[in-house]
């Protein structure tokens, strides 16, 4: 290779001493985890979709009370929580340390919420009968894809909260700083959007129109 | 915001014995500990084959450790489950990538250790558990998994009643995979964000080694494909635990059960599984090529044919990987069409491969070649690649795999140029940079005396097996010596068990000269082999920062060898042009 100087490349963003996208580190690495949990979850959405469709007799026994209004109010949660997220990042960035901490803490809450209300919707579907392996409907895989899918949401949501307190007690301490708030901020809006592929995919078109 | 990436370093390792050598985070500590679980793996997954052949030669031999002295077909499954498990995650992508990735990347790029440590430690002792546990399957009531490593749905998905071994071992496996995966995951993040952020000033991506390509490429096809596995793996779970059905069709007849499962399709686990093991067998042989270009340029004193049309060509493959997964699964069922599909992407990695090949020999060509025993190894990774490749462009048609499938051809297939090729690359890799590694040379005689036995050896396994396989003997079949057709075939599978012997027992020397070396070889120079890349530039032991305080900076490309004009035959990457002494 022809001899160049470094003035060739230097100051280009991808000319190396410089990380390129004008980003941190820590923020790109979550991006390149939030892209490889996408696949996981695609991975999921896909299996739901093959047997879906490979499924004779898929049952659609949701009701839009209570299942579906349960849901749209578990949506509800799960997006203001993303918005006091949203409003946590611009406190911090601001350096508004306290108004910041409550932020994140109102977000956790949001999410220990939707999970709390998640779980009693479970057990309610345990009790009429509805498990991973069975269910009065039909196909035996409705149960497993239902528990399964929000099963494997329903942790991340969990893992988010704990990762928010974490935040939040860094950054009320100043240990971590808005880089690190953003960054949790990402996970937490990732978590969100899987959910609106969830709520369509699972509860609305297994929505019982017949009545 | 910060706008350049801000990680702590400390110019001292820590003192105690724990946080130095065992809760490291340092990236070199953490190499050499992913190399030594590379090393022990590799030593069970020989030991297996060992095994394997002993059985398959003399069927009625008593071997020690089984019930009775007697290798059921049972026990033969669960022989070569272990092997394949170990070798495919815990050796072949273990080692090059994270091993010596770990290593060597941060310091070629001129950083001062991984983007993320913690990550970096976090991950390798997630891997140290999923080893562990995969190991631990092998002591529990009805032993270790039956189902290859593979582990192909529904007999790995229905427990017990498909077999000993199917039932606790069956899960203990996925579990390990699954933890495996998480593992693999951080490793590439950790990867991905270091090549991308921590090159030191003038090392554009145009600058880097091929090793950076090759690690950086890699990682990316990790992250992409450990996540569907790691999906794979929990559905597959649930199937075990939580009794669903993903893997599972109607009215499955096991073991004389009719089984309750309904619904599932066993096609679904191949489509998942094959959509992260194709791209697999690339992240065995990704970095491999890398460290194969690199050691090829040193050791001829000339750069790398064509560097550029190797960057693409690495990305090219990595691309098409993960366009190719059907051509597993031609008789599994498939729409003919979609296999016709699958079969011209499978071709088309033909070009970017030969282009490689091409180049490779472009290197060699007229160059004045320095044959030590890491350069023996990487042209006999030059040789494997085209003889594995070959026989992959018979296996990638369908009306010639409908015979090939699932015979003794596959396994010699991908032996050569999966395993073995990615074999010669490490121990290519260890042999070139053991010195700056343990800062003593590993002895060259020992070292040519084990390539030539394991080269010739590694052949003599696996030619035969293209020709077992044209004579339709099936793989994992314990013994044939009660069918009839196949019995002939004996004389074969002696030969090729004494083969395998001989080279088990030629390993011998690389463990010998690998231990003897640490301590008492002859003391390394800071740089022994006049290469130009940064690694070498450092001195040796490497400091705990690796440049210790002085970051390099970048001036130009990897393989300045033989430049006209200059003094030296080779020109460093982080010297100035106006330094460069003048003949």
């Amino acid at each position: 290779m022809a001899e160049l100087d470094v003035d060739a490349v230097a100051g280009q963003a991808w000319g190396g001493g410089v990380a390129p996208f004008a980003t941190n580190t820590k923020k790109l690495g979550m991006w390149l985890f939030l892209l490889s949990d996408s696949l996981t979850f695609s991975t999921a959405i896909l299996a739901y979709a093959y047997v879906r469709l490979s499924s004779a007799n898929w049952p659609r026994p949701f009701e839009i009370s209570p299942a579906i209004l349960n849901a749209t109010f578990l949506t509800f949660i799960l997006l203001s929580s993303s918005l006091t997220m949203v409003m946590a990042v611009a406190a911090a960035h601001r350096n508004e340390v306290k108004k910041a901490v409550i932020y994140i803490l109102l977000t956790a809450v949001g999410g220990i919420a939707f999970v709390g209300l998640h779980m009693m919707e479970w057990f309610r579907l345990f009790a009429e009968g509805v498990t991973p392996w069975s269910n009065k409907w039909g196909d035996p895989l409705f149960g497993g894809t239902f528990f399964g899918l929000t099963g494997l949401h329903m942790l991340h949501v969990s893992i988010g909260v704990i990762y928010l307190c974490i935040i939040a007690l860094g950054f009320g301490r100043r240990k971590f700083n808005a880089d690190h708030v953003e960054v949790s901020g990402l996970y937490w809006h990732f978590v969100d959007l899987v959910w609106m592929f969830i709520f369509p995919m699972v509860y609305l078109m297994s929505v019982n129109l017949k009545g | 915001m910060s706008s350049h990436a801000t990680t702590v370093h400390h110019s001292e390792a820590p003192k105690g014995w724990l946080r130095h050598y065992i809760f490291s985070l340092d990236h070199k500590i953490i190499g050499t500990q992913y190399i030594l679980l590379g090393l022990s793996a590799v030593t069970i997954g020989m030991v297996l084959s060992v095994i394997m052949r002993i059985h398959l030669a003399w069927p009625n031999v008593h071997i020690w450790g089984f019930a009775n002295g007697v290798v059921s077909p049972e026990d033969y499954l669960r022989v070569i489950t272990m092997h394949g498990t170990l070798m495919v995650f815990f050796v072949l992508t273990t080692v090059p990538q994270s091993g010596f990735g770990n290593y060597f990347l941060p310091i070629q790029i001129g950083a001062p250790d991984m983007a993320f440590p913690t990550l970096n430690m976090l991950s390798f002792w997630l891997t140290f558990v999923s080893m562990l546990v995969l190991l631990s399957s092998a002591f529990v009531p009805g032993g270790s998994s039956i189902s290859g490593w593979t582990a192909y749905a529904p007999l790995s998905a229905v427990g017990e009643i498909a077999g000993p071994g199917q039932g606790l071992g069956q899960t203990l496996w996925a579990v390990s995979i699954a933890l495996f995966c998480g593992a693999s995951l951080m490793s590439a993040i950790n990867f991905l964000g270091t090549t991308i952020d921590l090159r030191a000033k003038g090392l554009s991506l145009m600058r880097m080694p091929l090793t950076v390509w090759g690690w950086f490429i890699t990682a990316s096809l990790a992250l992409l494909a450990f996540g569907v596995l790691l999906a794979a793996c929990i559905l597959l779970l649930l199937d075990r635990l939580a009794m669903t059905s993903f893997f599972i069709p109607a009215n499955l007849d096991v073991s004389g059960v009719l089984l309750k499962h309904a619904g599932g399709s066993p096609l679904l686990w191949q489509h998942l599984f094959w959509f992260f093991g194709h791209p697999e067998v690339y992240i065995a042989i990704l970095p491999a090529m890398g460290i194969i270009s690199h050691v090829l340029s040193t050791f001829s004193r000339k750069p790398v044919f064509g560097y550029k049309a190797m960057v693409y060509s690495l990305s090219a493959i990595g691309f098409l990987s993960f366009m190719v997964w059907g051509h597993h699964m031609f008789i599994s069922g498939m729409n003919p069409y979609s296999a016709l599909t699958f079969s011209i992407l499978t071709l088309v990695i033909g070009v970017p491969s030969a282009i490689k090949t091409f180049n490779w020999l472009g290197t060699l060509w007229g160059a004045r070649i320095q044959f030590t025993a890491a350069m023996l190894f990487a042209i006999g990774f030059v040789s494997l690649f085209v003889t594995g490749g070959l026989s992959g462009i018979f296996l990638a048609q369908p009306a010639l795999d409908l015979y090939l499938h699932d015979t003794y051809y596959v396994i010699g297939h991908f032996h050569l140029i999966m395993g073995v090729a990615a074999i010669f690359a490490m121990f290519a890799a260890t042999y070139y940079w053991f010195p700056k590694m343990f800062g003593h040379m590993m002895n060259e005689t020992l070292g040519k005396i084990h390539f030539w036995m394991t080269f010739v050896g590694v052949y003599c396994i696996f030619m035969p097996m293209h020709y077992l396989g044209y004579a339709g003997d099936p793989r994992r079949y314990a013994s044939i010596e009660s069918v009839h057709y196949l019995f002939r075939l004996q004389p074969v599978y002696i030969f090729i068990s004494i083969a395998a012997f001989v080279t088990a027992a030629a390993q011998l020397f690389f463990y010998f000269n690998f231990f003897w070396s640490i301590k008492r070889g002859k003391p390394a120079e800071r740089n022994p082999w006049r290469a130009t890349t940064l690694e070498w530039q450092v001195s040796t032991p490497v400091p705990h920062d690796n440049f210790a305080g002085h970051y390099p900076t970048v001036y130009r490309g990897p393989y300045e060898y033989s430049v006209p004009g200059a003094a030296e035959d080779f020109i460093p990457q982080d010297v100035a042009p106006e330094q460069v002494a003048k003949a």
